[in-house]
């Protein structure tokens, strides 16, 4: 038994090493400059990423600018605010709905109120509004906890003081929970890059190079929306792989930027 | 340590009563000074206008952050709303029993039908197999993890479990698509590997690191008394572990894996590059289409208003209701575990 307790261990960080190690060895050889840095084209026959390079950074942009005031908003809100017990359950429960939600159901419910409702083009805009739903709840919770672990203490010498209830939240609660928000942040950055479902049909499948107000509302493939185009739609694997590797290198930016701001957490507390 | 939180409990009850008293007498102070004294009313006055603007400075970010909060619930809302609006028109015109129970999906063909029973039961297979397959090796390692392992090992683990979790669902199925798909192919002498096992093992995977994280923080809240008593009584490390241990935290566990059938049945780009992609009824080495793989197949081609997509909307409303079962199962099983903890 206790051999077999070693083995189902060993066998999970075996997965992840084969895991890395088989993208690696596959992608880096196709991991050129030229891939890098310019956009396909049908003319010369070429693959380049760079448009989808951008649409992911376009979209971490257009979801986090939305996401993070109104997430920390409720956040505050239910630890700062709110009396109503009744109130404060039904808002958690529906983060936890949200959390629970999968991914291609916000695809299509964000293709149904954003492009359908709303009458916005595919594009970045309408898939970063989806995202906006889906995201939401990770900030919540981790911006919520970090505001829990500010001692009462803190807030009862602003009260103390005559500070009001507004500003002590924003000149003591606040940058003393600023280290959660950032572990959400960068929580948050993760699932947006790793998403695709979701952006089938909101933001789109185009590969083309587009600036960023123009991307808001053409159709613009992230990343990993390219990757499945060039796995699936278009046989080649060799592109595919490629981005793999550029998908794991910022994943496993993100896990370390997380544990980094997580352990920092720790410490100053 | 029971003690202890409970001091510490109690402690921050008093805080919050002393402070509510604080805020209460502060209040209090204010509307006392007012009435009665005919020479302070000027100042009373001007103190209450005073009062009367920071309250309504106040009252700013209260009810813009009370928005905030009220958007979660406007969101939860808009998606069901919008499901079943959506939703209902197909299942209406196909009829609930024939588009729940029909085995023939054919939305293009001429004389199209719409039956999702091979989606729901190729979920349901796909769902049950990589719990068959995860549930084992996620349970075992996080065993490891929270009880024998040695600090270094332990902490390779936990960076490789944080690290399965955060590689993107693309990635997953991009190697399925290379590594096991042919395999399968040989092994078995098919025309496709493309098939519902490919699939099976690539959610198996991917559920792990729910399995293993929240299994983990159950197994580390077992109180160290129950094992200590049960290696005083002869029993050995790893028989109290899995004897002990994991039936001490047993509704943490169940919790884990309802949250890897949640993640499990709403897995779509994975799953929909290993397993073929063609409506059959499931089987272990047919090529199958889940009802999340169903909605982003067709969903692209289908003209809008037309019957096909509306069907692919029904699905996404049934999904949806499966989804909100788990959840709920999720919800009870968390509740039943926070108040059985409180008993004991």
């Amino acid at each position: 038994m206790k051999v077999l307790l070693h083995i189902c261990a060993a066998i999970t960080v075996a997965l992840l090493i084969f895991l890395l190690g088989y993208i690696f060895y596959r992608g880096i050889p196709n991991l050129t400059i030229p891939l890098l840095t310019t956009e396909s084209s049908y003319l010369k026959n070429t693959i380049g990423i760079l448009p989808n390079i951008l649409n992911t950074l376009y979209i971490i942009i257009v979801t986090m600018v939305i996401v993070l005031p109104i997430s920390v908003g409720a956040a505050i809100y239910l630890t700062e605010y709110a009396s109503n017990k009744k109130l404060v359950s039904i808002i958690e429960f529906a983060t936890e709905i949200l959390t629970g939600i999968p991914s291609i159901i916000f695809g299509l419910v964000g293709m149904l109120l954003f492009t359908q409702l709303m009458g916005l083009q595919q594009g970045i805009l309408a898939g970063g509004l989806t995202l906006v739903m889906m995201v939401l709840p990770t900030i919540v919770r981790t911006t919520q906890e970090s505001l829990k672990t500010v001692p009462r203490s803190y807030r009862e010498g602003a009260f103390a003081l005559g500070a009001g209830k507004w500003y002590t939240i924003r000149t003591v609660v606040l940058p003393n929970a600023m280290d959660g928000i950032v572990t959400g942040c960068i929580l948050a950055i993760g699932r947006i890059v790793g998403e695709s479902a979701a952006l089938l049909f909101t933001a789109g499948f185009g590969l083309v190079l587009n600036n960023f107000w123009h991307a808001l509302t053409s159709s613009s493939a992230t990343l990993t929306v390219a990757l499945y185009v060039y796995a699936s739609e278009r046989g080649e694997t060799d592109v595919a792989f490629a981005i793999a590797v550029v998908l794991i290198i910022i994943t496993l930016l993100i896990n370390f930027l997380a544990d980094f701001a997580g352990r920092k957490l720790k410490t100053e507390k | 340590m029971k003690p202890g939180q409970i001091t510490g409990k109690c402690l921050r009850g008093k805080e919050s009563m002393v402070t509510g008293e604080l805020q209460k007498s502060k209040g209090g102070a204010g509307f006392r000074g007012m009435p009665g004294r005919a020479g302070n009313t000027a100042a009373a006055f001007a103190d209450q206008k005073k009062a009367k603007r920071k309250k309504v400075g106040e009252m700013i970010p209260r009810v813009i952050f009370l928005i905030c909060g009220l958007l979660a619930v406007t969101f939860v809302l808009a998606i069901s709303v919008y499901l079943i609006i959506s939703g209902i028109p197909a299942i209406h015109e196909i009829g609930l029993v024939k588009f729940l129970f029909g085995t023939k999906w054919a939305s293009t063909a001429a004389n199209p039908s719409f039956g999702i029973l091979p989606f729901i039961l190729t979920s349901v297979y796909g769902t049950a197999g990589a719990v068959v397959i995860g549930v084992p090796i996620g349970l075992m390692t996080a065993v490891y993890l929270a009880k024998m392992a040695p600090t270094k090992p332990a902490a390779v683990i936990r960076t490789a479990v944080q690290l399965l979790a955060g590689i993107p669902s693309v990635v997953y199925g991009l190697v399925g698509m290379i590594i096991l798909v042919p395999g399968i192919q040989n092994l078995f002498h098919l025309s496709s590997g493309a098939t519902l096992l490919a699939a099976i093992i690539v959610l198996a995977i991917m559920i792990l690191p729910s399995i293993i994280n929240v299994s983990v923080t159950a197994l580390e809240a077992v109180p160290k008394e129950y094992e200590e008593a049960s290696i005083a009584l002869g029993a050995t490390d790893v028989e109290t572990y899995l004897k002990v241990s994991v039936k001490a935290a047993r509704s943490g566990i169940a919790s884990s894996i309802v949250l890897g059938v949640g993640r499990a049945i709403g897995e779509a780009m994975a799953i929909i590059m290993v397993s073929g992609n063609v409506a059959n009824m499931p089987g272990l080495l047919k090529s199958v289409r889940f009802m999340t793989t169903a909605i982003a197949s067709e969903m692209s081609y289908a003209a809008v208003g037309s019957l096909q997509r509306n069907a692919l909307f029904s699905i996404g409303l049934v999904l949806f209701v499966f989804i909100m079962l788990i959840n709920g199962v999720l919800n009870t099983l968390i509740k039943g575990r926070s108040s059985g903890e409180n008993e004991s």
